[in-house]
């Protein structure tokens, strides 16, 4: 079953004729993913790789293809024009890779999608991939396995190393979820925790944070209350100076807030186990469901 | 992005906020003319304010309050050329280029206003507190009921009502509420044409004859909107930057300088800071984060190290790649290219995964540069840590 997307799952590329959008949707294609249209404005009509048709807007891809997801490669000035256009086409799930956009464009977003019942991935995430079924957005496809444990995280190369050492011991994963390192996000781990906790084919649930923000804060607030599954964390940035901003826009400890070491206590006073250090992210997992 | 006060101030007057009467002296002479000038004042003072971006200034001897022309330039002589130190600054200071000299205000009271992102609400939030001119984290701290936060809908922008309902929950009298309206509005269009990542008035203040007005405000701004505001953009001062920073800038590379002995290269932001975490769970200390981003070139990488192995103080190197988008083979070229270039004198622990791993591997060890293969991230912040120590030795005992 899975969680956001799975082999049903029928997917537009917004920008696929740029270089990371054509290069993205090949490895979607090849992956086994249905890609069943594309947009870039001016190319209605026209093919991606003589198969996929491309539309001028998300509203002739959706009325076309029936599709019900979009993944955006849009460049960041750009993207949350894009994003709007696919809530307001009704597109069910938008995966929004695009990093680097501005703030308050993300604000103006958030806002819109108050009521429209779109869910927003992303954006600067590297998308949501159930293995063997659907990939959507930038991650290496090969190094997943069909399994049934859930990984949600805001780094993408951070999730990458979680899903290495979950298949080099032999470890499927049922859903990975990058939710990016914005500080406005369209989903958060929260979303994220409750869809895995009512998923019958996701066992555990590796969770990895960043600092800055109070994003792992609220979801230990959820996993005390309601998580059901055993769950494996970890907090990027304990050795991170204050004030500086690392890379993720969302990654800056402020006033004394956000820190690793705050995050680290909330979710292990909910029960996650944390991994001492990234190297151990699997096996912190299998520690905790007690293998 | 931050920029000074001054420049700050020139923003927000150009949006309608109100700031003291004031012009940016760059040595003594000019601090005189400027505050002979400034005689029309009505508190009969006026104030050198030194020019730096880290806060604080004032605890540090960088703002002074004199009375004469004569004073300003004497004090503008002290204050420009030294190393100001505050608890912002590090140890070693701040040169202090130029000094605002202002015109002296007479305070009824001295409040605080700030707009800054609450991610939770996902919007502009502003902070309005009687308890201005102090540090206002230690206000949320000590006395949290002192600080009314109220968050602005993008869609409609601030409203009046939200500003009259804050006065009068910090006490501010009815008269002076339409001033606040007008004020705070005009800080909120200067946040969001700006694209403001902070705009903090600290203190605003009431004066006697009853109007508000900035006497010191932070503005910093969101990297992400610098394309769409080359004016914000020009108003950098490199005097303020890390030099490597600005490097690495140029380059697209999110490098920030840290105080440790071991390089780190790395793809990813979250990785990047794991890979600093790991040297010191390892024993190490982390002499940076550097990312190089998801679709890095050879030519990014080989600049990438180049700025590492510029930092006198790094004695030994980790890279650290997952590759998804970026391919192995490309790193590992550019590893090859810049150690070629720049010369490796230092160790390098190599740990690549991901697309096309095999290949890069290969490239590496037949490239004849002695770096040290890792299997993982543990391994590979394990032998790092010992070749930074096997380094230090070397050079002790040269």
């Amino acid at each position: 079953m899975a969680i956001f997307v799975d082999k049903d799952t029928r997917v537009i590329v917004q920008g696929i004729t740029g270089s990371a959008g054509s290069f993205h949707a090949t490895q979607m294609l090849e992956y086994g993913t249905r890609l069943v249209g594309g947009v870039t404005p001016g190319k209605g009509g026209q093919r991606f790789n003589d198969q996929v048709p491309i539309f001028d807007t998300v509203g002739d891809a959706r009325k076309n293809t029936g599709c019900n997801a979009s993944v955006i490669y849009v460049p960041a000035p750009f993207a949350a024009d894009a994003i709007c256009e696919a809530v307001d086409a009704g597109v069910e799930l938008v995966i929004c890779i695009t990093e680097g956009i501005p703030v308050l464009d993300m604000v103006k977003v958030v806002r819109f999608m108050e009521g429209r019942k779109s869910r927003l991935v992303g954006p600067n995430c590297p998308g949501v991939i159930t293995p063997g079924q659907c990939k959507i957005g930038i991650m290496p496809g090969h190094i997943h396995k069909t399994g049934r444990i859930g990984v949600v995280s805001r780094s993408g190369t951070l999730t990458y190393e979680a899903v290495g050492q979950l298949s080099s011991i032999g470890v499927g994963q049922s859903t990975c979820v990058g939710i990016g390192g914005d500080p406005v996000a369209g989903t958060n781990f929260i979303d994220v925790l409750e869809a895995f906790n009512k998923d019958p084919d996701t066992d555990g649930v590796i969770m990895i944070g960043e600092i800055g923000g109070n994003a792992e804060e609220n979801a230990a607030a959820y996993i005390k209350r309601e998580m059901k599954k055993p769950m494996a964390g970890f907090i990027a940035g304990a050795t991170a100076p204050p004030g500086k901003r690392m890379g993720h826009a969302g990654a800056i400890i402020s006033g004394g807030k956000g820190t690793a070491g705050e995050k680290v206590e909330a979710l292990k006073s909910a029960g996650v186990k944390m991994a001492p250090s990234p190297a151990e992210l699997a096996s912190t997992l299998m520690k905790a469901m007690g293998k | 992005m931050k920029i000074h006060e001054y420049q700050a101030k020139e923003i927000l007057k150009r949006f309608g906020v109100a700031v003291p009467a004031g012009r940016i002296a760059v040595n003594a002479e000019q601090a005189y003319e400027i505050a002979k000038s400034l005689r029309s004042d009505k508190s009969g003072v006026v104030v050198v304010k030194a020019q730096i971006h880290a806060g604080g200034r004032g605890k540090g001897g960088g703002v002074k309050v004199v009375k004469t022309a004569e004073d300003a330039r004497e004090r503008a002589g002290e204050i420009i050329g030294m190393h100001l130190k505050t608890p912002q600054t590090g140890p070693e200071g701040q040169l202090v280029r130029k000094v605002l000299i202002e015109e002296g205000v007479a305070i009824e009271k001295e409040l605080y206003c700030g707009l800054i992102l609450d991610r939770e609400k996902q919007r502009v939030t502003v902070m309005l507190s009687s308890e201005g001119g102090m540090d206002i984290e230690q206000v949320a701290h000590d006395t949290p009921e002192k600080i009314i936060k109220f968050s602005i809908d993008p869609a409609l922008g601030l409203m009046p009502y939200q500003v009259r309902n804050a006065c009068f929950a910090i006490g501010l009298k009815p008269e002076v509420h339409n001033k606040a309206v007008k004020f705070m509005t005009a800080l909120y269009q200067a946040f969001v044409a700006t694209d403001a990542s902070i705009v903090e008035v600290n203190p605003m203040i009431l004066t006697k004859d009853g109007n508000l007005l900035a006497l010191d405000c932070k503005m910093n701004f969101d990297d992400n909107a610098l394309f769409r505001h080359q004016d914000v953009a020009d108003l950098v001062d490199v005097h303020e930057e890390d030099p490597k920073e600005i490097e690495a800038k140029k380059f697209d590379l999110s490098y920030i300088a840290l105080d440790g002995n071991i390089g780190c290269l790395v793809n990813g932001a979250g990785l990047a800071m794991a890979t600093m975490d790991i040297i010191k769970y390892a024993g190490g200390e982390p002499a940076n984060f550097l990312d190089v981003g998801g679709g890095a070139t050879a030519e990014k990488v080989t600049a990438a190290f180049k700025i590492i192995l510029a930092d006198p103080k790094v004695e030994a190197v980790l890279v650290n790649i997952f590759g998804g988008i970026m391919k192995c083979d490309i790193i590992a070229h550019g590893v090859i290219t810049a150690a070629k270039e720049v010369g490796l004198k230092v160790p390098v622990v190599a740990r690549l995964e991901g697309t096309n791993v095999e290949l890069g591997r290969k490239m590496l060890a037949e490239s004849g540069l002695g770096l040290i293969p890792a299997s993982d991230m543990a391994d590979a912040a394990q032998k790092v840590v010992q070749a930074a120590g096997g380094e230090r030795a070397r050079r002790a005992g040269k």
